[in-house]
């Protein structure tokens, strides 16, 4: 099983967590909103897997390219 | 003893700029307020006064309405203009603007209260005979009442949120089985835009066309109507080009809104500028949208076929001046404007790109327009929206607006963060936004086909 780091694709700040450590997260499907310049944008976890941590919480700032959460494939 | 004029522009960016910009030239001295973010912003120095009212997130700064009443009592300004977005279209604060005895250079409160609700501004056009589409009251919380209320619309159909605007929050569903997920998700879209969660449906329109009539009315009841803007060009139901006049489209089908439009607002006594926004479709009816009670982005392109000052005139206005003598009775579009906001985000998905500005030239020439908030070593940063620059452009013909406009937007550099310059002049360039061919779903064809084109 490979851990895959899933990265910022934009420069923001977390609004919403919306999956769990824990959860099978099916291909295409989000696991946290992030918002910028008033445009909320979905993080995408393609491939699919389960949520093994997460990096950021509700409210941080994040950078595009940080690591924000970890997927098992 | 009535003290001397002073506004307080509680905005900023472009539209802070061309507000100081308008009270310089008619002699009112100023205030400019600035959060962190905007600590460089370069029209802090064309303003009499500049406040610092707090750190960069909106909440912090330019929604903070105790330090804006703060500012205004430091300053002595008499008057508070809200500019667009912000609190511009909040009837409470303007109320307050008013209780604490100063001017409010917008409409009564009153007005940006019932346009502001979209519903009671969907009534209010079917009371005063505006084309209006069909659509539904404000949805309960019933699922099964939802579904039934959607069944008599029709599919497409949108969500949109009752007290909402600029595009935003806006769902569009197919098909039935995606209805209550999508109600769903607006429902706390909306809430966290505008504080309400609740929606209502309407039905959807077909490669639309925004056309758009600018108003502009007076405390003692007089009326004009100043035309009429085309914003078809968006992404994400947010305008990034209009122009003045819409192409294509009988002036007779216009001259009737126009008058339609005048004669329902002068039952109201709407006092400041506005804009009546609405859908033409494939058959050629015009359909009400919504009402906004504020100055536009576009508000240029008007005042560039036009040869006015919507700015100038909406102080004027506000400080008791009637209508007759701010505007000339006679006015006709000469040529034609067309502008292109220029945003902080990339050509291909339209993300946002905040970062440093590390060039940032503006293109110049006769009748080339900027209107900008930014300059060269200025961070843009993630609390706002991605507005970097107006570029508006006035010529004697469509065609040659549309030649201008591509080699102003070539002219321009901005370095540090991506723009969407690129989309932009893909879009004019296009077959269909040459010939006047627009609708509210070009611009993402366009882009799209030359994303696909690419890979």
């Amino acid at each position: 099983m490979a851990v895959e780091q899933l990265k910022s694709d934009v420069t923001g700040s977390v609004w919403k967590i919306v999956a769990s450590i824990g959860d099978d997260i099916a291909p295409g499907d989000s696991i946290m909103i992030i918002e910028s310049m008033k445009m909320e944008i979905p993080v995408i976890c393609e491939e699919g897997g389960r949520l093994v941590a997460l990096h950021v919480k509700e409210g941080d700032s994040v950078a595009e390219g940080q690591n924000i959460a970890e997927i098992e494939i | 003893m009535m003290k001397p004029t002073k506004i307080l522009v509680a905005n900023r960016s472009a539209v802070a700029s061309r507000v100081i910009r308008a009270l310089n030239e008619l002699g009112i001295p100023s205030v400019a307020v600035y959060s962190e973010a905007d600590k460089d912003a370069p029209y802090l120095n064309q303003a009499d006064d500049a406040i610092f009212i707090g750190e960069s997130p909106a909440a912090k700064s330019y929604l903070n309405e105790d330090t804006l009443f703060e500012a205004m009592t430091r300053t002595g300004a008499t008057a508070l203009h809200p500019g667009y977005g912000f609190l511009s279209e909040n009837p409470v604060f303007a109320q307050k603007v008013l209780d604490a005895g100063h001017v409010f250079v917008g409409p009564s409160p009153q007005w940006i209260e019932k346009m502001g609700h979209k519903t009671q501004a969907r009534d209010f056009a079917k009371s005063v005979g505006w084309p209006i589409g069909l659509g539904s009251e404000l949805l309960p919380d019933d699922d099964q009442l939802v579904i039934e209320m959607a069944r008599s619309i029709g599919y497409p159909l949108i969500v949109k949120p009752a007290e909402g605007g600029g595009g935003i929050g806006m769902l569009v569903v197919q098909t039935e089985d995606k209805l209550l997920s999508a109600v769903e998700r607006a429902r706390s879209m909306a809430k966290r835009g505008f504080g309400s969660e609740a929606l209502y449906l309407e039905s959807l329109c077909l490669k639309p066309r925004h056309v758009e009539f600018q108003v502009i009315g007076d405390k003692y009841g007089d009326i004009r109507v100043l035309f009429e803007r085309d914003c078809s060009i968006q992404r994400r139901h947010q305008k990034i080009i209009e122009e003045a006049i819409a192409p294509g489209i009988d002036r007779s089908l216009i001259q009737t809104q126009c008058e339609g439009i005048a004669r329902g607002l002068r039952t109201l006594g709407y006092d400041s500028l506005g804009t009546v926004e609405m859908l033409f479709d494939t058959t050629g009816n015009f359909r009400f949208l919504e009402m906004n009670t504020r100055l536009q982005v576009e508000h240029g392109v008007t005042e560039e076929v036009l040869g006015i000052d919507l700015v100038q005139s909406q102080i004027r206005i506000a400080l008791g001046e009637r209508l007759k003598d701010v505007l000339p009775d006679d006015l006709s579009p000469q040529g034609h404007s067309i502008q292109a906001r220029i945003y902080a985000e990339d050509s291909k998905r339209f993300y946002p790109s905040p970062g440093r500005l590390q060039a940032f030239e503006m293109p110049i020439g006769k009748n080339i327009r900027v209107e900008t908030g930014y300059c060269v070593g200025m961070e843009v940063t993630q609390y706002y929206d991605p507005l970097l620059a107006k570029v508006i452009v006035h010529a004697p013909s469509r065609s040659e607006a549309m030649t201008q406009l591509i080699t102003a937007l070539r002219q321009t550099r901005i370095e540090g963060i991506s723009t969407n310059i690129e989309a932009l002049i893909r879009i004019i360039q296009s077959e269909h936004f040459m010939s006047g061919n627009v609708h509210t779903g070009l611009a993402m064809e366009v882009v799209q086909e030359a994303n696909r084109m690419s890979t």
